[in-house]
């Protein structure tokens, strides 16, 4: 496949808008502004790009949702908060081709009427803050950005906002939380952005890459990107492959290819010739998979088809050599220290889980603990908490402990439970009435 | 979640601290750029982070009172994240990534041997107040691992040898 994404990779002064203009940048902009913003969303909702920030909703309808009679202002947020593990993708587009985010930015404001814009980018991204930053400034310099924007009356100011270190300000509403000023607190929705986002205002939060394939969108048309992948799954997608293979990186491939594929072919394989035992298809918040399961395609269907996510397309690639319950330590321990503690059933059951598997690395698993470890994820998956995290650090612990049952009783058996010094609390699994678990 | 300490403070890191004219004329662009005052407060800590080095509780008041906020406000935002120093930091905050793709391609025994060669534990400083050692989870950057942020900037597909050759150039550094 071309390159789309990432054509400006390896090209001299590649972040420049000389570059990008000599390559035909900011043309979808031009192109847009002739349009109705209506016209614009229809374009995005007909290429069928679906959000590739982890969720896969359709773009285009999450532009719709924004009221059109809304009097006051409304806002486009761009995220740029890339903190699943496994993911890098964003940074590599932000490294190499800034304007692209920018002008998709400019694009989607457009299409939703908002003449204020933020790019939320996390805390340790210095590097990329200020590359955006002057990207946004040659922008600003060269007419696209500011007021009467090409002389078709339509103001733009984007400004980039550096979060301080949250994973959960990845999820939109903690961001706009955040945005505001405040704690990172994930907000119940309904209301959702689209009609009570930013400042109250209504708000749509798309994730860089997915604001990336915007310009393309508009100077190619929904039909060429429709044509890329499969069905219902279409387009370019920037997949971050990292763990135990030859070629870490960031691969650009149309939706639908297969994980052996990327992995063997584009990774290079397994290091040291060692044999593929397991991989993250999308970030660790995804349910695992294992070796026999790796002719799945990749893309969002085939991956929900499958009982798992595509998520943000950060592929972990895990050899034979690693224990399965030091890997879902190390999940666990991520999520314990990212959860925001709003919620009982993952600021608690995440903290429960790290300790107990903190105990059975050492050598101290009880038999009860893997069924233990279940019923937690289970009471803190399926809407038991007000944002995803409670399913995201659920999801992967579950899936680790059912497909590598074995290796947990292993090392039970071989390890030396310590002595409880009180009476065990046994959690509850009779009935519960109204909880549904 | 991460709680954090509640330091005990020195009497000079109390008193709110003066935000001179360069430190007001940036703050008035930042607010230019929010419809809330409340909003410019992540980029005002940073600001102030920039200057002083620390988020003291000094900061924090001078902060709350620029923006019209309470102190409690304040300190609840700076406590949610973890880029804000609450304690002064050594020269170089070494943050190592632990999470599992720089665990598994080496970042263990990066840290095995920072501990052995700085003589420190996560969450410690080295006496001489030159590096500080803290574990974080994933920087984003997991196909070039293991990475180690050192202040602002990323070093990435470390080994052990090629961390030594930037700790010493570092160290070397006036």
């Amino acid at each position: 496949m071309e390159a789309v994404l990432l054509r400006a990779r390896g090209l001299p002064e590649s972040r420049t808008i000389a570059t990008y203009l000599a390559a035909g940048g900011y043309e979808g902009l031009k192109k847009a502004l002739t349009m109705a913003p209506d016209a614009v969303t229809k374009e995005v909702l007909d290429s069928e790009l679906r959000g590739r920030g982890g969720a896969g909703f359709p773009t285009g309808r999450k532009w719709s949702f924004v009221p059109k009679d809304h009097p006051g202002p409304r806002y486009l947020i761009c995220n740029a908060d890339e903190s699943e593990p496994g993911t890098f993708k964003d940074r590599e587009i932000i490294e190499h081709d800034p304007h692209q985010v920018v002008e998709g930015t400019a694009i989607a404001s457009y299409a939703i009427r908002a003449n204020t814009a933020y790019i939320y980018i996390r805390g340790e991204f210095v590097r990329w803050t200020r590359i955006l930053e002057e990207a946004i400034e040659e922008a600003r310099k060269g007419g696209f950005l500011g007021k009467n924007i090409l002389g078709s009356g339509f103001d733009l100011d984007v400004w980039v906002h550096r979060g301080a270190g949250a994973y959960i300000c990845g999820e939109e509403t903690a961001l706009l939380e955040s945005l505001e000023g405040k704690r990172g607190f994930p907000r119940l929705k309904p209301p959702f952005p689209a009609v009570v986002g930013a400042f109250g205002k209504p708000t749509v939060v798309n994730n860089v890459e997915t604001l990336a394939c915007v310009p393309h969108i508009m100077t190619r048309g929904a039909p060429w990107f429709a044509s890329i992948g499969r069905p219902r799954n279409t387009g370019p997608k920037l997949f971050c492959v990292s763990g135990h293979v030859n070629r870490p990186g960031v691969y650009e491939l149309p939706l639908g290819v297969t994980f052996r594929e990327i992995i063997e072919e584009h990774a290079g394989g397994i290091r040291g010739g060692r044999k593929l035992k397991a991989y993250f298809p999308g970030g660790t918040s995804a349910p695992i998979m294992t070796a026999a399961e790796v002719d799945v395609q990749a893309d969002f269907d085939a991956c929900a088809q499958a009982g798992t996510m595509l998520g943000s397309g950060g592929i972990i690639v895990l050899d034979e050599t690693v224990d399965m319950v030091e890997v879902c330590a190390n999940v666990a321990h991520f999520y314990a220290h990212e959860s925001c503690g709003q919620c009982t059933p993952c600021r608690e059951g995440a903290d429960w889980c790290m300790d107990i598997l903190d105990r059975m690395v050492e050598g101290h698993g009880r038999p009860a603990d893997p069924e233990t470890l279940l019923r937690i994820c289970r009471f803190s998956s399926n809407g038991m908490t007000i944002c995803p995290l409670g399913d995201a650090y659920a999801l992967p612990i579950s899936s680790i402990v059912n497909k590598f049952r074995e290796e947990f009783d292993r090392r039970i058996e071989t390890g030396s439970p310590l002595p409880q010094k009180k009476l065990p609390v046994l959690p509850w699994t009779g009935p519960r009435p109204g909880f549904g678990v | 979640m991460s709680t954090r300490p509640i330091v005990a403070a020195s009497p000079d890191s109390i008193a709110a601290v003066t935000l001179d004219a360069r430190m007001e004329e940036r703050i008035t662009e930042l607010l230019r750029r929010y419809p809330t005052t409340r909003a410019a407060i992540l980029p005002v800590l940073w600001l102030c982070q920039e200057r002083y080095g620390w988020i003291s509780p000094g900061v924090m008041r001078a902060v709350a009172s620029r923006l019209g906020e309470s102190p409690a406000f304040v300190e609840g935002v700076v406590s949610f994240y973890t880029m804000y120093h609450t304690r002064p930091p050594a020269r170089y905050v070494l943050q190592v990534c632990t999470t599992l793709s720089c665990a598994y391609c080496g970042g263990r025994a990066l840290v095995e041997h920072l501990k052995g060669r700085l003589g420190i534990g996560f969450g410690e400083k080295t006496p001489d107040g030159e590096f500080q050692l803290m574990a974080v989870q994933c920087l984003g950057a997991c196909g070039d691992a293991p990475v180690v942020q050192i202040n602002d900037d990323y070093y990435e597909n470390l080994d052990v040898t090629s961390l030594d050759k930037v700790l010493d150039e570092l160290a070397a550094r006036r």
